[in-house]
């Protein structure tokens, strides 16, 4: 009785980090041009972007909220970034700091409704998406804004100890997120308010600034995201990062998040980031067509969640 | 007379733990029997094996004569065994016919479309077989009060030819005139022959409408008895397996100055002109029936609804409280009625939940201290003697009077000197009550103000110093211990003028 609950136990804990090594082993097999440095080092930069998403997306939906503006937000961010650099000259440093104050603002600018005025995230989130969009057009004209050489770009192709800087610090944006959600009493309340808003007001806590700042982070993540994408092409557009939303919050699904709140995990989330981009990077090594890609991609976030959803069914 | 149900010697287990054994009960046609028993009991698991909504283990089911050995939903309901659950099973956004005949919507209509006609009609005479020809067959259910709820339930039930009616609780929503109401139908149905278990912890009830009553404690029938033949002091002890002395401990307390008092406070039409003060050391009750606006008033006085007027004082001083972060600021605390949704997170640790309240004072920089934090968790739930395996697992798993205690914990870690508890003991079997008086006593001793609102009437006589009674949102009486009669509190709460 005790094992079966333990290998039980074992199961709902590490299923995320099963499946991962599982889809990892048959990479390998399934393309010898898989497992080399240069190809991991690639998907690590290509992903880079979406984990800082999915960490700012885990937080807002571990208080049982989404945030479906963050493509939006990223493709401001990256606008942003590019006009700062070239339009105003400032400095690398600056321009970032710059980029993730906007990206706060906006993210803020749905908490407000969402926590203030009790709009349903769904709706206060689609909402930004469709102003932060706007605004990125509105601000580039539609078209790509180069940005000077060797600023932005630098992000992408520094290396520190051989390896991809943007890799180190997605690294540390998830320790980050690990240590707030272990050992701060910010991730404590916000895993509270997820399991029960009502009870967590009452003891007394001001629920409402929680839950606004988890979509302030999220907000200035993915506008940094938004940055990270510019130094990948050099180009601030308009166009990016549609679509990206669904796939920050199928990381976080898959990596045993409850899009009913109280329930997540950022190296789990960061796991989900890199299943995806397994799935992603071994169909591009094997030739997949991308539309077919789409539905594999699908039907394999399924599959994950109905892994995860065993889960329930065992507690009970 | 006929025998309507039969349950002989029944027995059910879940997982190793016995929730019935070798119960016997039977039913006549046109009998009303009482069930009664504390929670935990093993009433409603009876009534599942009756529903077919759970199967019995061991046992025998004889329904008007005919042995049934395998009972699911479908039999029951075809023998004509109809359930209304506390919580009623209605679509608030249908309307009254489309709920009675939700299961019927097309019977008799030649293409299988909704037999609007058939439903609207066969549901105003149903309503009228049972005097409430003022409720629209159109009307959506959402829009009904809850009484109104509960007829469609009731006609729903006729609607399927019930011969035997299980009620769950009928009244704990309704207001007293509503309770009238209630009684009426059920003699009407009494007389119509249908069999009725009527399942109560308001013993008035019982002994006004039943003709017998079953008692259960422990998933075992413990006495039944002709309603003429017994006192409801006999009923007690059955349920409780003790005397009612034995249940309630003493005190010693010293009452001390006022720590919080409150001035005509208004807001909305459940918090009417409310003036009353608790002191240092005093367990003072707030009685009063459903609705009569209690939790309301503690709501306001807890910063979560706002105030429209009035003042509060915490220790003389005016305060102006807008959130219940401003209430707990100051030191005050509340245990809320609903445990589930608004005392404690459910699925997180115990750990957690105890200390959720008091985070700032055991983190630095927003970083928690994991040893302080145990520590103060410690401290908080061994003065409560709760009893859990590991402070890691989740509160769910505990038993209801120990979640009760998780509730109360967190206020405890916090140097709280004034606590609200709304129904402190709702829901947790009688050992977990003896014990939760005596954390009561024992916090009062120690010089908390406590404020207990309370619907079960011993409960407030033997616990209270003193007790306000509320009726429609405004306090209606204030009596002292010395006064706390059960007569004199009814006749207050009900707004009955016999005060002599």
């Amino acid at each position: 009785m005790k094992n079966k609950i333990s290998a039980v136990n074992i199961w709902n804990n590490y299923n995320t980090y099963m499946m991962f090594i599982l889809l990892f082993v048959i990479c390998v097999f399934a393309s010898p041009n898989f497992f080399s440095p240069r190809n991991l080092m690639n998907i690590g930069r290509q992903y880079a972007a979406l984990t800082f998403v999915s960490m700012g997306m885990l937080f807002v939906i571990i208080t049982g909220g989404i945030d479906l503006s963050v493509g939006s937000i990223l493709a401001l961010g990256c606008v942003m970034t590019a006009t700062i650099l070239t339009d105003l000259g400032w400095p690398l440093i600056p321009s970032l700091f710059a980029v993730l104050i906007i990206g706060l603002i906006v993210g803020l600018f749905s908490g407000v409704l969402v926590a203030y005025f009790n709009f349903a995230p769904f709706i206060a989130t689609l909402a930004t998406m469709t102003i932060a969009r706007g605004i990125a057009f509105m601000i580039s004209n539609g078209a790509p804004i180069q940005t000077p050489a060797n600023t932005i770009s630098l992000l992408d192709s520094t290396r520190i100890f051989g390896i991809p800087l943007l890799i180190v610090m997605s690294a540390i944006i998830v320790i980050i997120f690990v240590f707030l959600q272990r050992k701060t009493v910010y991730g404590r309340i916000l895993i509270a308010i997820g399991s029960n808003e009502d009870a967590v007001r009452l003891s007394g806590i001001r629920v409402k600034r929680y839950k606004l700042l988890a979509y302030g982070i999220s907000g200035a993540l993915a506008a940094f995201a938004g940055a990270i994408t510019t130094s990948r092409s050099a180009v601030g557009s308009p166009l990016v990062g549609s679509g990206l939303e669904s796939d920050a919050i199928a990381a976080c699904v898959i990596g045993g998040a409850s899009l009913a709140g109280g329930m997540g995990n950022p190296f789990k989330t960061l796991i989900g980031v890199l299943i995806l981009a397994l799935i992603s990077n071994i169909m591009n090594l094997l030739a997949v067509p991308s539309y077919p890609q789409d539905v594999m991609k699908g039907l394999i976030i399924i599959f994950a969640v109905l892994i995860q959803s065993t889960n329930v069914k065992y507690k009970k | 007379m006929e025998r309507a149900v039969l349950l002989k010697n029944i027995s059910k287990s879940y997982s190793g733990v016995k929730a019935l054994k070798n119960v016997t009960f039977s039913l006549n046609r046109g009998e009303i029997k009482g069930l009664v028993g504390e929670n935990g009991a093993g009433k409603s698991t009876l009534i599942k094996v009756l529903s077919g909504a759970i199967q019995m283990d061991e046992g025998e089911i004889q329904i008007n004569g005919e042995t049934l050995t395998h009972m699911t939903p479908k039999v029951s309901i075809d023998r004509g065994i109809s359930v209304i659950y506390q919580e009623f099973v209605l679509a608030p956004h249908l309307s009254v016919a489309e709920n009675i005949f939700l299961d019927r919507l097309s019977d008799g209509h030649k293409l299988g479309l909704t037999n609007n006609e058939r439903i609207v009609s066969e549901t105003k005479s149903l309503l009228e077989k049972i005097g409430f020809s003022d409720i629209d067959p159109l009307q959506l259910v959402g829009e009904l009060t809850v009484a109104y709820q509960q007829i469609v339930e009731i006609c729903k039930a006729l609607s399927r030819n019930t011969k035997i009616l299980v009620l769950d609780e009928p009244t704990a929503v309704l207001t007293f005139k509503e309770v009238r109401n209630l009684m009426k139908i059920l003699r009407q149905l009494k007389n119509q022959g249908i069999a009725i278990i009527y399942i109560s912890h308001r013993l008035n009830e019982i002994f006004e409408i039943c003709d017998t009553v079953h008692v259960m404690k422990d998933g075992e029938s413990v006495s039944e008895y002709s309603i003429e033949d017994v006192t409801e002091d006999k009923i007690v002890k059955d349920m409780v397996g003790r005397d009612l002395t034995t249940l309630f401990p003493d005190r010693e307390t010293t009452i001390g100055e006022i720590i919080l008092e409150v001035e005509r406070l208004n807001a909305g039409r459940q918090v009417k002109n409310i003036s009353f003060n608790v002191r240092k050391g005093e367990v003072v009750g707030f009685f009063g029936l459903v609705g009569s606006g209690r939790t309301e008033t503690m709501k306001v006085i807890f910063g979560d609804d706002p105030k429209e007027s009035g003042k509060l004082f915490f220790k003389n001083e005016e305060k102006n409280f807008r959130s219940s972060y401003d209430v707990v600021r100051d030191k005050i605390g509340m245990v809320p009625e609903d445990r589930k949704n608004e005392g404690i997170l459910l699925n997180l640790s115990i750990l957690l939940n105890t200390t959720i309240t008091n985070l700032r004072q055991i983190s630095k920089l927003g970083i928690i201290n994991k040893k302080e934090e145990k520590e103060m968790a410690l401290h908080s739930l061994t003065k409560l003697q709760t009893k859990y395996s590991d402070l890691e697992d989740s509160v769910s798993s505990l038993s209801g009077g120990n979640q009760q205690k998780v509730s109360l914990a967190k206020w405890l870690s916090s140097d709280c000197e004034c606590l609200i508890l709304d129904e402190p003991t709702r829901g947790v079997d009688v050992g977990a009550k003896v014990e939760i008086y005596n954390n009561i006593n024992e916090l009062a001793s120690e010089g908390y103000a406590i404020l207990m609102i309370s619907s079960e009437m011993q409960e407030i006589i033997n616990m209270c110093d003193r007790v306000y009674i509320m009726r429609e949102g405004e306090i209606a009486g204030e009596l002292t211990k010395e006064n706390l009669k059960e007569e004199r509190i009814m006749s207050i709460a009900m707004g009955v003028n016999n005060e002599k």
